[in-house]
């Protein structure tokens, strides 16, 4: 649930948001320019996920950020990318070695491209 | 030559793991670097401090991979699986399993060219939410100083 949770951009940015300060549905709908049921369908499934609670006004109800379980999830996909971006860089390097051993061979060969 | 920001790592759906990355080659090359056992060695490694001695391909519909790896510790793994599609340089579908660890999985590996760059999607389909979210939280538990050899195999069940 955490990682489907994560998997959404709005929510994602929703996230990031939230990171800076607790915030009211209201106060959220605004810099992302969404309607408040369309936050607040956001809201409820990142707070079914663990990733956000309710503060205390009973009035403005401002979500914030549950660091724990955020910090957990984000962490592992962390680790995760960094591994396959060492793969990545690596093959990046691999990449021009051939494309550099390709034009080379054409170079020699022109009539065989 | 660096395509670091273009690396996209999602949960689109409840069973999958997808990842999208850009590639400053053209597709044939890519595709090669991705099949060949000349090549995969080479950066297919995961964390500091690993080989790939073992890279047996058998590229066509019904042949079989496999690869293992070695830490300098001398800590192993290996996986395998069967190609149930191969279609170069642009769509490979393969199964992967990595022993007695997780269950097996179902691979496709798209590649498609615009303007000489790669972008290459890779999906990995499990059978189950619950084998998806296993793969992906246990290792979340073990944290930052998970062993080489348990992330390794998180990133096999992933690659």
């Amino acid at each position: 649930m955490t990682f489907a949770a994560l998997a959404d951009p709005t929510r994602r940015a929703i996230l990031a948001q939230l990171a800076l300060g607790e915030a009211s549905v209201t106060e959220l709908a605004e810099p992302f320019s969404m309607s408040q049921p369309a936050i607040s369908k956001h809201l409820k499934v990142l707070e079914k996920a663990g990733l956000i609670s309710r503060g205390q006004d009973a009035q403005r109800r401002p979500r914030r950020i549950e660091a724990a379980p955020l910090a957990e999830a984000t962490e592992w996909l962390e680790n995760y990318r960094r591994l396959w971006e060492g793969n990545f860089q690596r093959l990046d390097a691999l990449l021009d070695t051939m494309k550099a051993a390709q034009a080379r061979h054409k170079k020699h060969t022109p009539k065989k491209r | 030559m660096n395509n670091a920001e273009t690396f996209q790592l999602t949960t689109p759906t409840d069973l999958e793991i997808v990842m999208t990355r850009v590639f400053d080659a053209p597709r044939n090359l890519v595709f090669e670097a991705w099949t060949t056992p000349k090549y995969l060695p080479q950066w297919m490694l995961g964390p500091e401090g690993w080989t790939m001695p073992v890279c047996e391909i058998d590229l066509r519909t019904g042949g079989t991979w496999r690869f293992a790896w070695r830490s300098s510790d001398g800590k192993e793994m290996g996986m395998s699986g069967v190609y149930k599609e191969v279609a170069p340089p642009e769509r490979i579908v393969s199964t992967e399993s990595w022993g007695g660890y997780g269950p097996e999985t179902i691979n496709t590996l798209v590649l498609t060219e615009k303007d000489g760059k790669t972008t290459i999607t890779n999906t990995k389909l499990f059978p189950t939410k619950e084998s998806r979210d296993m793969a992906l939280k246990s290792g979340m538990k073990e944290g930052v100083d998970a062993s080489f050899k348990r992330l390794e195999e998180f990133l096999s069940t992933l690659a």
